[in-house]
């Protein structure tokens, strides 16, 4: 026998909850992405695999280094939305939550590792 | 009684019943392509931490990245990064209300994966 309402089982299972904003901020996310990626994969791509000094010196340049602290920080912001929504689909209870709790940590850490290296060349 | 039939209701049919088509290959193409770049994402990190760091940092990741695997995992990420791209602009026109039908959709769908692979093209030879 089963005493709880229909109500009570059916309430937080809708769609009514955070999705709307979870939307709208990987849309605003991807708009960013779609102007920043194609200038920080002509930027950075062009120094990777270049000497020290050189790297250094593009670094140090305020428009490749905009590009890239831009490029990691809404990246990695869109990654942790996205991934979210993976860890979501595939996955219940704890090891949801465990998951959701990890790749929001990692997400913010490395954007702010990025960052703060970018920080240091440049300044 | 509000459980009656709680658990012996019928489950609509999942995944596993259909037959790969070309708008359900790319969409989870998009999804595969977005979480796999996490590992570039982290050496592009490394990279830069590794600049900062100093002349020797600098040279064992920019070995690393430059490797025969650091170079296919770049590669790989540089088609992963264009698909996902082309894909995510599909999803932005889609959201607009536009191009919904299963003809326009799978049209956009073959320009993504023909797309994906003309910019990785595009940005070897560039880079």
């Amino acid at each position: 026998m089963n005493f709880r309402t229909d109500r009570q089982r059916v309430e937080g299972l809708g769609s009514a909850k955070t999705g709307t904003d979870h939307h709208w901020k990987m849309t605003l996310t991807s708009v960013g992405l779609a102007i920043l990626v194609p200038l920080f994969i002509f930027t950075f791509g062009a120094t990777l695999g270049s000497d020290y000094e050189t790297a250094l010196a593009v670094y140090s340049r305020p428009f490749p280094a905009l590009v890239a602290i831009l490029t990691l920080t809404v990246g990695w912001m869109h990654f942790k939305g996205g991934v979210q929504i993976l860890i979501e689909d595939y996955t219940h209870g704890g090891t949801r939550t465990a998951l959701i709790i990890a790749t929001t940590c990692l997400s913010y850490a490395a954007a702010a590792a990025g960052i703060f290296a970018i920080v240091s060349i440049a300044l | 009684m509000a459980d009656v039939n709680r658990g012996n209701r019928p489950l609509s049919p999942h995944l596993s019943v259909y037959k790969p088509q070309l708008t359900s290959i790319t969409s989870i193409l998009t999804r595969i392509t977005g979480n796999a770049m996490l590992l570039a994402a982290l050496m592009i990190v490394w990279w830069f931490l590794a600049l900062a760091a100093g002349p020797e940092a600098y040279a064992s990741a920019s070995w690393w990245i430059t490797s025969f695997i650091g170079d296919l995992i770049m590669l790989g990420s540089v088609w992963a990064l264009w698909y996902h791209y082309l894909a995510g602009l599909r999803h932005l026109y889609w959201d607009t209300g536009r191009g919904l039908d299963i003809e326009t959709a799978e049209k956009l769908g073959k320009g993504v994966i023909i797309g994906s692979f003309v910019l990785t093209l595009l940005t070897i030879i560039v880079v």
